[in-house]
């Protein structure tokens, strides 16, 4: 049985705005699921409806069992950590994270160990007298991560915890929570924009768009076998290409001119539809495989990634196409205007919805 | 590049200081003068005229050996206080609510606020007296009921102030955040209110404060047809019958006034960057 259980969540402002619409989702104790999406697609309200900041228009909300709709905020035994810190600034350190404890009227001497052993887990030991204006942002963050835990609680949201950090300090941090979060078992949801965050981060991901959940899988999932073009598109980096069916049943396709295989039979389209192609530019080889779709175009530009090479070339009826390579000191690369050919498998291949393929861009580049 | 933003800002600095002609600078201490001496001259004045009494001094020590005037003095900073603890009660959780929860009633909470500044206290008053002088709330029939109803008419007065310096509170604070954090930490209202909110408003509570008590211990009008023994009628009086006594009150009240005033900036010293929420430093 699920430990934090949403069903038939709907969310509508008085404005008359859906903001979360058919939301279910079961969380198994000890989980990290995170909610992406862009702005405004429903993952903040949805996490707020979980807390008790928001009412859901219809649906229920459950944890272990027990139906917490209708109870406050303050009576649901769930730690939530925000994007602004939320600290208060007139406590310490110490008073900030004792702040749930002494609220549960928890005696003096166990609350005080129990911060002790906070501040420890947290890396700031010896800090609790400070104030958190003499703290950095991210000192700041982990003293609100450590008093949302302080009251152990049953589930532990997290709204966009790390959107006002720097990159470095956001990529440690990151790697702090997971850990906590594994040490402890907490039963974990967090919000965020960033796909490599929820990549990295989470046992499941929600990919949310318009209020609605496009997907709900493991990262490889979301990754790998994007259900929607939304989660196509949104996910990682996107090549797509335009192509016309030439035999729908054996999932023959051709762009520019040239032939390509897809994995499996195209459902529901037939010989001369148009169809989109999306492709990941970490699948496409640069150079001629032997038994691999091929297709041939002019280098346009080499971008230097560190790790990663990226190449961004043009088909000859001008549709542009990224592929990547392993950084590689002996490696030989193409200049600018040099004609190459690129490889990649039929598997390689999504055949996106006939919808997206008339309003989706050539290339979909959210991040490396 | 602090150099070169250096080299950038100094010519015109000097330029716009070669652009300043005397008359300029002349017109502009003028000015500045002329300031001073509107604040300071009637001071200076009255201080002046009280150390006229013969023998020196003596209306200083007549006044510091009235009876009188320590009791009323006394009584205004009681009915001062009071009111000061009324309007937080009142005007901290209806401030709050209104930036947390009813923001659209604000400029009508606003216009509510500012109502004693068109509403004269001769009309406040005798609207109180004509209400509360016959059943079913005849307050003006004792000493604690007047009292009840000073009170209640120096609220109304410092609506404009305590509003004001608490709602400019609440915009420094991040309270949506700070009172959702207390809640997912088990905090019901009350504790929101009095750990956290609170706290973070003593800058702008103590300014709020300061204003009312200045308020309450200046007021004649209300005090005088409630028939209290206040600080301004009390002044009033001995105006009435002594030439340098009353002048010796004024110097020494803006001495008090002056003295809270210190007090407030020592307080609320420091206490600026501490109501700093989030942000990355």
């Amino acid at each position: 049985m699920a430990f934090l259980s949403l069903s038939g969540i709907r969310k509508q402002f008085p404005g008359g705005q859906l903001a979360v619409d058919d939301f279910n989702l079961d969380v198994e104790k000890g989980e990290f699921v995170s909610f992406l999406g862009p702005s405004g697609c429903g993952k903040t309200t949805t996490l707020r409806m979980i807390a008790g900041f928001e009412q859901p228009t219809a649906g229920s909300v459950a944890v272990g069992g027990r139906d917490i709709t209708g109870l406050p905020p303050n009576r649901r035994d769930i730690g939530m950590v925000f994007q602004s810190y939320a600290l208060f600034p007139n406590m310490t350190v110490a008073d900030n994270i004792a702040f749930g404890l002494k609220v549960r009227k928890k005696p003096a001497d166990m609350a005080k160990r129990r911060v002790e052993e906070l501040l420890d887990l947290i890396h700031l030991g010896g800090k609790g007298g400070r104030y958190p204006y003499e703290l950095s942002g991210g000192m700041q963050q982990r003293v609100a991560l450590a008093r949302a835990l302080a009251i152990e609680p049953q589930v532990l949201l997290l709204d966009e915890p790390l959107s006002a950090l720097d990159a470095k300090i956001r990529i440690a941090l990151r790697t702090e929570i997971r850990s906590i979060q594994r040490q402890l078992g907490m039963t974990t949801v967090y919000v965020t924009h960033d796909q490599e965050e929820a990549l990295s981060l989470s046992d499941r991901i929600v990919v949310m768009s318009e209020g609605r959940m496009e997907q709900v899988g493991t990262p490889f999932e979301i990754y790998n076998f994007p259900a929607t073009s939304f989660v196509a598109k949104f996910v990682g980096t996107l090549n797509v290409i335009e192509a016309k069916v030439v035999d729908a049943a054996t999932g023959l396709v051709a762009a520019d001119g040239q032939d390509l295989r897809t994995a499996a039979a195209i459902d529901g389209a037939s010989s001369g539809d148009r169809v989109s192609i999306a492709l990941r530019p970490e699948l496409v080889t640069l150079g001629d495989l032997p038994g691999s779709n091929r297709l041939r175009g002019t280098i346009r530009d080499v971008m230097f990634l560190g790790s990663i090479v990226r190449l961004r070339m043009r088909l000859a009826d001008g549709t542009p196409l990224l592929f990547d390579t392993f950084n590689n000191p002996h490696l030989s690369l193409p200049a600018r205007d040099d004609e190459v050919t690129v490889s990649f498998p039929a598997e390689a291949c999504l055949v996106l919805e006939r919808e997206a393929a008339t309003r989706g861009p050539d290339i979909v580049e959210l991040g490396v | 590049m602090s150099g070169a933003g250096r080299a950038a800002v100094t010519p015109t600095v000097v330029a716009r200081r070669r652009a300043r002609s005397p008359r300029q600078v002349a017109l502009k201490w003028a000015f500045l003068l002329a300031c001073i001496a509107y604040f300071v001259l009637p001071l200076l004045g009255t201080l002046l005229f009280s150390l006229r009494s013969q023998p020196f001094l003596s209306a200083f020590t007549d006044t510091l050996n009235d009876p009188q005037f320590y009791s009323s003095l006394e009584y205004s900073f009681v009915i001062g206080i009071v009111t000061i603890v009324v309007s937080i009660v009142l005007l901290v959780p209806t401030a709050f609510w209104v930036r947390l929860r009813l923001p659209r009633l604000r400029p009508i909470v606003e216009f509510v606020t500012l109502l004693p500044f068109v509403v004269p206290p001769i009309v406040l008053v005798f609207g109180l007296i004509t209400t509360f002088s016959r059943p079913p709330l005849p307050l003006t029939g004792s000493n604690l009921g007047s009292d009840v109803l000073l009170v209640c008419a120096y609220v109304v007065l410092s609506f404009p102030y305590m509003y004001r310096a608490v709602d400019t509170g609440l915009r420094s604070m991040d309270i949506r955040s700070l009172t959702e954090a207390s809640q997912s930490l088990g905090a019901g209202w009350l504790t929101i209110l009095w750990r956290v909110i609170l706290p973070n408003l003593r800058v702008a509570l103590l300014s709020g404060s300061f204003l009312t008590l200045a308020i309450v211990v200046g007021e004649f009008t209300i005090a005088n047809f409630l028939a209290r023994p206040m600080f301004a009628p009390y002044l009033q009086l001995i105006s009435g019958n002594l030439a340098y006594e009353p002048a010796a009150v004024a110097v020494i009240s803006f001495a008090i006034t002056w003295a809270a005033m210190g007090a407030i900036s020592l307080l609320g010293r420091g206490s600026r960057s501490k109501i700093q929420v989030g942000g990355a430093r």
